[in-house]
C-alpha cells in the first residue's frame, strides 16, 4: 500500500477489510499528512490524535466492525463529540468540551468510521468563505490564497489536501455544496429531515441539515447511507426508509442515463455566473446528453425571490438560536465582576463571544421580528418560501431532476467580499432555493475556470436523495475527478 | 431613505443583549441598510393569498411514552458552565439589592 492519503473510502475500507493494511496505519498517514500540511491549510481547529488511534486500534483488534470500519473522517466544528472540544469556530464556545454526542457521531463510531478531528468553518455556520471564523481561515488547497468556500471550508479543504478522505458538513444555505464546489470535492445535502440535526449546535432550525462531504460520489453514498435515517431524538427527523443512495450512486457510475430529464432553471441562466463557470457547466450537460440524459428548460418564477427570503428567515431564526450563548450554562463569561447585573455580563459575553457577521445576523433576525415589520419580513419571507416550494414541485412534474451551476463564481481571493457581506451572500445564489424548499442537492467536481474547480449542482425532489447521487455519479463517469497541485 | 437608522440598530442591540461599540454601531448601521433594502424584495411578490411554510416537513407534534432514560448527570450537566455554586449554574444578580 503506497499512497494510503489518496485512496477512496470505499478503497480503503475494503484494504482493511481485507486486511491489505491496518486501521492504524491509515490513521496514522492521515495524521501524519495533516501534521504535515495542516499549519498552511487550517482544515482543522482540533485534532484528536490520540483517540483517533485508539478507535483505529479497536478496529483493528475486531471489537468494531462496520461499513467504514477504520475509514478516517473529519467532523465540521459545528457537532457536538462528546469529550473533544466544539466551538463552532467561535470565541463564545472556546475550550466547551461537551458530554454527549450527536447521534450522527454515535453513527459514525457505530460504523467503525476513526474521527481524526473538529474542522474550521465560518462561525456558527454563516458565511460563504471561512473568513468569519474566530480562529483564522481555512486556505483553499487549489490556491492558499483564495478561499475554500464556506462554512464547510475545513471539511471541503481536509477533502482536497488529502488530510481525510470523509468528512461531515452542514447545509443551511449552501455550506456543504459551496465549498464542494470551489475545493473540487463532492458534497451532498440530503433531504431535510434525513439526517438528524441531535447534537448539531442550531443555527436555523427549519433549514439546517447534516450530510457528508468525500473526493468521490460513491463515498458520498456511503458516508451518506451511515449517517442518515430516522432519529426519535430529533422531531423534525423523517420517519421513512433512507433512499439506497449507494445503489444509485454505483448505477450512475456505469455511465447510463437514458431517458432522465434533467432541468435546467430559465431564471438561474443570466444570473451573474462568471464565464468560465458556464462554459464548463455547459459542457458537462452536453456530456450528461451524452449519456442518455435529456435536456428541458423549465421556470421557477420565484427562485429570484430565494436569496431575500431565505437572508430574513435564517437570520430570524438565528438570532432566536443564538439566544441560548448567555454566559450561564456553557463557554464564556465575560465581566462577572460581583456588581454587574446578569443583564449586563450578558450583554459584555455576547459582545465579546461573537463576531461581526454572527451579531450582523442577530441584529437583522431581530428587526425581521419586531412587531411592525414581521408581516412585511419575516411573515412575507415564509409566504415567498411557500411559492418557491411550489415552483419545485411543478418543475418535478416534468423533469426528474433540477441541474444548475453550484456557485456562480470559482474560489475568490481573500478579503474581496467581506466588505459588502451582500455580495459573500451571492455564493449561495443557487443553493439556497432547495434549502427553502427541504430537498437534497449535490455539488460534484464538472471543470476548471482558470484553472480553478467548478461545482456541478443536481437537486431531487423531496426524499428522491438516490436520483441526485445517479446523476452525479454519471457525470463523475464522464469527467473524471479533479486533483489539485501538491501541497 | 434609509432603510434602518443608527438609533434603530442601538435598539436592535440593546434587545439583543449586545454591548456593540460605537463603531460597529457606524458599521452595522451601513451594512444592514444595504441588506435590508436587497432582502426587502420580498415585498415585491404578491402573496396576500399564499400561506407561510415555517419547515419543509409537514410533521405533527411527536409524542412518546414516558419512558425513563440514562441522561446527563448533574457534574456532566455542569462541565462547561463558566461558574457553578454547589450543583447549580451560578449567576451574576438577577434582582437589585433593594427588591
Amino acid at each position: 500500500m503506497t499512497d494510503l492519503i489518496r485512496m477512496s473510502a470505499a478503497q480503503l475500507a475494503k484494504a482493511i477489510a481485507d486486511k491489505e493494511t491496518s486501521a492504524v496505519e491509515v490513521a496514522t498517514a492521515h495524521l501524519d499528512r495533516i501534521e504535515a500540511v495542516d499549519d498552511r491549510v487550517h482544515a482543522f481547529l482540533h485534532v484528536d490524535r490520540e483517540g483517533a488511534l485508539a478507535a483505529a486500534e479497536r478496529v483493528d483488534k475486531g471489537e468494531v466492525t462496520g461499513p467504514l470500519a477504520g475509514v478516517p473522517v473529519a467532523v465540521k466544528d459545528v457537532i457536538a463529540t462528546k469529550g473533544v472540544p466544539t466551538t463552532a469556530a467561535s470565541k463564545i464556545l472556546e475550550g466547551w468540551v461537551p458530554p454527549y454526542d450527536a447521534t450522527l457521531v454515535e453513527r459514525l463510531r457505530a460504523a467503525g468510521t476513526v474521527m481524526l478531528g473538529k474542522t474550521n468553518m465560518d462561525e456558527f455556520a454563516m458565511g460563504s468563505s471561512t473568513e468569519y471564523s474566530a480562529y483564522g481561515a481555512t486556505n483553499n488547497p487549489w490556491d492558499l490564497g483564495r478561499i475554500p468556500g464556506g462554512s464547510g471550508g475545513g471539511s471541503a479543504a481536509a477533502l482536497a489536501a488529502y488530510e481525510a478522505p470523509l468528512a461531515i458538513g452542514t447545509d443551511t444555505g449552501g455550506s456543504i455544496r459551496q465549498p464542494g464546489a470551489v475545493t473540487g470535492t463532492v458534497g451532498a445535502k440530503p433531504t431535510y429531515g434525513g439526517t438528524s440535526r441531535y447534537g448539531l449546535i442550531a443555527f436555523s432550525s427549519s433549514l439546517d441539515t447534516p450530510g457528508p462531504c468525500a473526493r468521490t460520489v460513491e463515498d458520498a453514498a456511503l458516508l451518506h447511507s451511515v449517517i442518515a435515517g430516522h432519529d426519535p431524538r430529533d422531531s423534525t427527523s423523517i420517519p421513512q426508509p433512507v433512499p439506497d443512495v449507494v445503489a444509485a450512486a454505483r448505477r450512475g457510475g456505469s455511465g447510463d442515463l437514458a431517458g432522465v430529464k434533467l432541468g435546467l432553471v430559465k431564471e438561474f441562466a443570466g444570473d451573474g455566473s462568471e464565464p468560465g463557470v458556464l462554459a464548463a457547466f455547459h459542457e458537462s450537460l452536453e456530456a450528461l446528453v451524452k449519456l442518455g440524459a435529456e435536456v428541458v428548460e423549465v421556470s421557477c418564477p420565484h427562485f429570484q425571490y430565494a436569496l431575500p427570503a431565505y437572508y430574513l428567515i435564517a437570520p430570524s431564526e438565528a438570532s432566536s438560536n443564538l439566544a441560548r450563548f448567555d454566559g450561564v450554562r456553557y463557554g464564556l463569561r465575560v465581566g462577572d465582576d460581583g456588581n454587574r447585573s446578569l443583564e449586563e455580563v450578558m450583554s459584555l459575553t455576547r459582545e465579546a463571544g461573537f463576531g461581526p457577521e454572527v451579531k450582523r445576523r442577530i441584529i437583522l433576525g431581530t428587526y425581521a421580528l419586531s412587531s411592525g415589520y414581521y408581516d412585511a419580513y419575516y411573515g412575507q419571507a415564509q409566504k415567498v418560501r411557500t411559492l418557491i416550494t411550489r415552483d419545485f414541485e411543478s418543475a418535478f412534474e416534468r423533469v426528474d431532476v433540477l441541474v444548475s451551476p453550484t456557485t456562480p463564481f470559482v474560489a475568490f481571493p481573500f478579503g474581496s467580499r467581506t466588505s459588502d457581506p451582500y455580495q459573500m451572500y451571492l455564493a449561495d445564489l443557487f443553493t439556497i432555493p432547495t434549502n427553502l424548499y427541504g430537498g437534497p442537492a449535490i455539488s460534484v467536481p464538472c471543470g476548471l475556470a482558470d484553472g480553478l474547480p467548478v461545482g456541478f449542482q443536481v437537486m431531487a425532489p423531496t426524499m428522491a436523495d438516490d436520483r441526485m447521487y445517479r446523476v452525479a455519479a454519471a457525470l463523475e463517469s464522464a469527467v473524471g475527478t479533479l486533483t489539485p497541485p501538491a501541497l | 431613505m434609509a432603510a434602518i437608522s443608527r438609533e434603530e440598530v442601538a435598539h436592535l442591540a440593546r434587545l439583543s443583549r449586545l454591548a456593540v461599540t460605537e463603531e460597529e454601531l457606524d458599521r452595522f448601521a451601513g451594512q444592514l441598510d444595504v441588506i435590508l433594502q436587497s432582502v426587502a424584495r420580498v415585498g415585491e411578490v404578491a402573496a396576500e393569498d399564499i400561506p407561510p411554510t415555517s419547515h419543509s416537513v409537514p410533521l405533527t407534534n411527536v409524542y412518546r411514552d414516558d419512558v425513563p432514560q440514562p441522561c446527563l448527570t448533574q457534574d456532566e450537566a455542569l462541565s462547561g458552565a463558566p461558574d457553578a455554586y454547589e450543583g447549580r449554574f451560578r449567576v451574576p444578580r438577577i434582582l437589585d439589592e433593594e427588591d
